[in-house]
């Protein structure tokens, strides 16, 4: 999947500036598409093949853990709308992943905008040593103290513990990210408009917003997306079925010896990604969705 | 942190590759009082929710504590045993391995490999077909790892799982023939998107007259990509590389295919500390384990930011 | 131990008082406030367990308050259902009982009784309902049932059912393979025996004997366990130890050996994370002859109405019968046939303010008309003789497991290791599927276990 993208390279040949080389140029032209279109159509591949399931399995009416052509049923659907967890839960899926998804923006661009114009005294080893200590905190291990202090600030059952818990555990890679982001946009901007008097916050926002706006829009993306997959900290950290998340939802689908039920899973599999897909077609068809993008040639 | 971004006030070409040494001035003229509000609302964030329980699992990785029996109701304090332990079990050198073994083929190489390639090749396109790609290279990347994991089962599934249909291979059991090959392509498929979208992003600040000059020069493509491409988006590789092994390192998604085998065949770190704290219930083993986890980590960063600024000096 | 009994005596006098504080304060507020109670347990409605969930929530909870108000009690219970792995339910309930904090009533697998006791998640009945053996359900739960509830020869709490492991096998492979249609083998011979004729005919797996890790507990308790009692041995002995590399330990994973060496079962299978799922559906579509499982198979699993693979002619094509002990006689105390049996127990949370309200709810909760209820149109074995006699009639399976296997069963150890050493059982008899010889698995397996148990090993 690898392969260097050598033999590719040839379509930077389709710019004006080359011609003079036009004898040999088709031919290696040729080749250069060829190569473009091979390798574009294997990526695809790549990236759509174990799709599939999700297309076919919830329509199918006996599915099994295989990717079949469905005799076809809307069943399952019914199954889900009946049950009063399965819906609600989306919900819940949503107040936590916008909560956790706010949060972590405001605060890390705000720190990473600090960070990135002003030298605080140790900030690059501190930036690591957070990075890494929520490599720790992200994993089972840690599970005992991040209840304990959940339990102590009365934030058992309680979908802001889930939010300010999770928030604790993205901040630092949303930060380092973004500060990458923030070091990469020109400061000129921020300097006409500080002569023109506007404030930190004003410049903050009229000026250095929009210029990092795809890379906002990419810490939120991540950052929901993280807490849309999050099993453990919900589970812990929620009593009542009527705030549990998706992702905790979706384990109760298995009988008392732990088979799964399939028809249920894969089709609240397809409702549990719809949500997060259609956030990322909003936000990369608003936004864009890439790094540095303030900075067009 | 080293960083070469592009400065748009001067002219395209004489950018200089790296900014080391110019002192940072205060553009938006937030003087550090205002810097640092700017930085306590996270600061205060992460000190409760990760400091205060990252120290605090670090401190349970020095008693016996478990989460039930005996040891629930009075961990006894057992100083660096639990470490010594680890070094000696054979269960922690075998997922150390793993692990190594993942996160280099997984994500140095493979998610790194190919999502540069892919940047690469799309750079100068836009339209339908640049989109479609990087959406579906997202898609796995937003998806949750539940629904994911049943997605590579039916993909890899020995009976009638779709890859044997499609290669006309039936009855491999991909995931019990080719264990650790088969998480490693599953997590290039996963984490693809991030390395792909920074690469996409670096590579707009190359300046395609750069290119251009190489090229007519006769340099030959990887020839380009060495001299031209790599200076400049060396700290992008760098952030890159730094995040996508830290990730990679304690996901726990392959558990969700393998379980951890056969055997322990795939027992990666992360499965390996959830196994002992959760089934074994040795929480304070488990805690010393993700200590280890994390000075590895510390090596793998200082590794990357040593080679790759070293290499940026003479430049 | 010392230390333990010493930590009891002190946790419980101060749970006295705190109870006695608690109690005062109750009795204040009594006429104005309502009592409130939580039950835990691992069942959602719509989900895992939902059956049990429903009956909590439509039948038990309305009845509960009812009676209560008539009493002249005001009490409000919240279910608090869960649908999770039983490992990942059983780290949530310590999270919270060690916080001091969790639910009044919860049920828990009755291996973790050990520990939950020794934690002090739970105590034992005689210290915080005197009175408990007045209760009328004891006398319909039978010894051996009551034991699943017993640690250190105290009782906890009161079980809520049980099961029984027995030889599931398809009659009509059977009939193709030319062997008898009601079969009842007598030693582990008459296994292999069948499972070679079995070899013969066409895309026919004849043994599934779970084993290997990824099976995980269904390893030891549907495969290890019950092998090990025919074969005169029980993996933990009272005042003993746990068992080593004994010949009974090396005469099972010869067993293992002898199937996934000879191609009778398929070692692949018992490597997938799916393959217990997969074995279900095998044998289901006939294509696995005879399989080791708990009466959750014929319940759940090849239950034409609701279950994972469901079998339109279950009460035709699905034979069981007793598992034979290794020769006759050669089983745990003499027996001829073996078995083992897990189930729940439901127990009152010693940090509860208002325990003895909770332990009402836990009685009521094991009536027999509670416990008819909870059955409902889906018969299982409950705890109590009575609901048994009346509910089981129609199903003859699980009146043969009530009636012939419950006599003879055993239960595991309820010991906090035991999820450990389990691990290592799988883990000895993946190694024989590798092809391991059976007595250096065995080596293996006992050098691993004094380590894990700390040298607590059967000489």
């Amino acid at each position: 999947m690898n392969a260097p993208p050598a033999e590719t390279s040839g379509e930077t040949g389709e710019r004006p500036g080359d011609r003079h080389a036009a004898g040999l140029d088709g031919a290696r032209r040729l080749l250069g598409t060829v190569g473009f279109y091979t390798f574009c159509s294997l990526v695809l591949a790549f990236f759509s093949v174990p799709l599939l399931w999700l297309a076919s399995a919830p329509f199918d009416d006996t599915p099994s853990i295989t990717a079949s052509l469905p005799s076809f049923t809307l069943d399952n659907f019914e199954t889900l709308l009946d049950n009063r967890y399965a819906l609600r839960s989306l919900g819940n899926s949503t107040i936590l992943a916008a909560g956790t998804g706010a949060l972590v923006v405001v605060c890390s661009a705000l720190a990473a905008y600090a960070l990135s114009r002003v030298r605080l005294p140790g900030r690059d080893a501190l930036l690591y040593v957070l990075l890494l200590l929520s490599s720790i905190v992200t994993g089972t291990a840690a599970m005992v103290p991040l209840f304990n202090l959940a339990y102590e600030l009365d934030l058992i059952d309680s979908q802001l513990g889930v939010i300010l818990v999770l928030s604790g555990g993205l901040l630092p890679s949303a930060v380092f990210i973004l500060k990458d982001f923030m070091d990469g946009t020109p400061r000129s901007y921020e300097e006409s408009a500080q002569v023109f008097g506007a404030s930190p916050l004003q410049v903050m926002r009229h000026v250095v917003v929009p210029l990092v706006r795809p890379g906002l829009a990419t810490i939120a993306v991540w950052s929901v997306a993280q807490v849309w997959g999050n099993f453990l900290i919900p589970f812990l950290l929620l009593r009542s079925p009527e705030k549990s998340p998706a992702a905790v939802v979706m384990y109760t689908f298995y009988t008392e010896g732990g088979q799964p039920d399939l028809a249920l899973i894969s089709t609240f599999s397809l409702l549990y990604s719809v949500p997060v897909v259609l956030m990322f077609l909003l936000v990369s068809s608003r936004y864009g969705f890439r790094f540095h993008g303030g900075i067009k040639r | 942190m080293a960083t070469s971004p592009p400065d748009p006030t001067l002219p395209a070409g004489e950018e200089r590759a790296g900014r080391g040494e110019r002192p940072e001035r205060d553009a938006a003229g937030l003087g550090r009082a205002r810097a640092a509000a700017f930085v306590v609302p996270a600061l205060l964030l992460i000190a409760a929710f990760l400091v205060f329980p990252a120290l605090w699992t670090i401190y349970l990785g020095l008693t016996d504590y478990r989460l039930t029996g005996l040891a629930a109701v009075d961990p006894q304090v057992v100083g660096l045993d639990n470490f010594e332990r680890a070094l000696d079990d054979d269960g922690f050198t075998n997922s150390l391995g793993l692990t190594l073994q993942f996160v280099v083929g997984s994500a140095v190489i493979g998610q790194a490999g190919l999502g540069f390639a892919i940047a690469w090749v799309l750079r100068n396109r836009r339209g339908f077909g640049r989109r479609l790609i990087e959406a579906m290279v997202l898609l796995a990347w937003i998806l949750p790892s539940s629904v994911i994991a049943f997605l590579w089962i039916a993909l890899l599934d020995r009976d009638d799982g779709t890859l044997n249909a499609l290669l006309s291979t039936p009855g491999t059991a991909w995931l019990l023939e080719h264990p650790m090959l088969s998480i490693v392509v599953f997590n290039i498929w996963r984490g693809t998107a991030f390395s792909m979208m920074l690469y996409a992003a670096a590579l707009g600040n190359v300046p395609p007259s750069h290119l251009e000059t190489a090229r007519l020069a006769g340099a030959s493509s990887p020839q380009q990509l060495r001299d031209v491409v790599f200076p400049r988006i060396r700290g992008h590789v760098l952030t890159n590389l730094l995040l996508i092994s830290l990730w990679t390192f304690n996901d726990f998604t392959p558990f969700l295919l393998t379980g951890g085998g056969p055997e322990d065949r795939t027992e990666i770190m992360p499965v390996f500390i959830y196994r002992t704290a959760l089934f074994g219930g040795e929480l304070g083993f488990g805690a010393a384990i993700s200590v280890l986890m994390l000075l590895i980590n510390l090596v793998i960063a200082v590794v990357y930011v040593r080679l790759l600024r070293r290499r940026k000096d003479p430049a | 131990m010392r230390v333990l009994t010493r930590r009891l005596v002190a946790l419980t006098g101060a749970l006295a008082l705190a109870g006695a504080v608690a109690g005062c304060g109750s009795d204040g507020d009594g006429d104005s406030g309502t009592i409130e109670l939580t039950i835990s347990m691992n069942a959602i409605s719509g989900g895992k367990n939902a059956a049990e969930a429903d009956w909590i929530e439509q039948w038990l909870i309305p009845r509960f308050e009812a009676a209560q108000e008539e009493a002249g009690v005001a009490v409000e219970v919240t279910f608090e259902p869960s649908g999770v792995d039983d490992e990942q339910y059983k780290s949530r309930l310590a999270l919270d009982l060690q916080s001091g904090s969790g639910p009044d009533v919860y049920a828990l697998d009755g291996i973790w009784l050990g520990e939950f006791a020794q934690a002090g998640y739970v105590q034992p009945l005689e210290d915080t309902t005197p009175d408990f053996a007045s209760w009328e359900g004891w006398e319909q739960i039978p010894e051996a049932v009551q034991q699943l509830a017993t640690f250190e020869g105290a009782l906890y709490g009161i079980p809520a059912g049980t099961d029984g492991r027995v030889l599931f096998y398809h009659r009509e492979l059977f009939a193709e393979a030319g062997l008898p249609t009601d079969w009842q083998p007598t030693s582990w011979a008459e296994i292999t025996e069948a499972a070679e004729a079995l070899a013969g005919v066409d895309g026919v797996t004849p043994v599934q004997l779970n084993a290997g890790t990824a099976m995980g507990e269904a390893t030891t308790m549907q495969g290890v366990l019950p092998l090990l009692a025919g074969a005169g041995e029980e993996v933990h002995t009272e005042g003993a130890g746990w068992t080593g590399a004994t010949e009974g330990l090396e005469r099972v994973l010869g067993l293992y050996a002898e199937i996934y060496g000879n191609g009778l079962g398929d070692p692949q299978l018992q490597q997938e994370t799916q393959g217990r799922d997969k074995s279900f559906e095998e044998f289901a579509a006939g294509e696995i002859g005879i399989l080791l499982e708990g009466d959750y198979f014929w319940r759940s699993v090849v239950n034409p109405n609701n279950g994972v693979a469901p079998m339109e002619n279950r009460d035709e094509a699905v034979g069981y019968a007793l598992i034979p002990a290794a020769e006759p006689g050669a089983g745990v105390n003499g027996a001829d046939f073996v078995s083992t049996s897990g189930g729940n127990v439901r127990v009152v949370n010693p940090a509860s303010d208002h325990a003895d309200l909770a332990w009402e709810l836990l009685t009521f909760m094991h009536s027999a008309e509670a416990l008819t209820a909870a059955v409902g149109d889906d018969p299982r074995i409950t705890a109590r003789a009575d609901v048994n006699e009346q509910l089981l009639g129609d199903d003859p399976m699980l009146t043969f497991v009530n009636e012939e296997v419950l006599p003879i069963t055993s239960f595991r150890p309820a010991l906090e290791v035991y999820p450990q050493v389990s691990v290592l059982l799988q883990e000895a008899t993946a190694a024989v599927v590798d092809g391991e010889d059976p007595g250096q698995a065995a080596a293996d397996y006992q050098e691993a276990l004094e380590e894990v148990v700390d040298g607590d090993v059967a000489p």
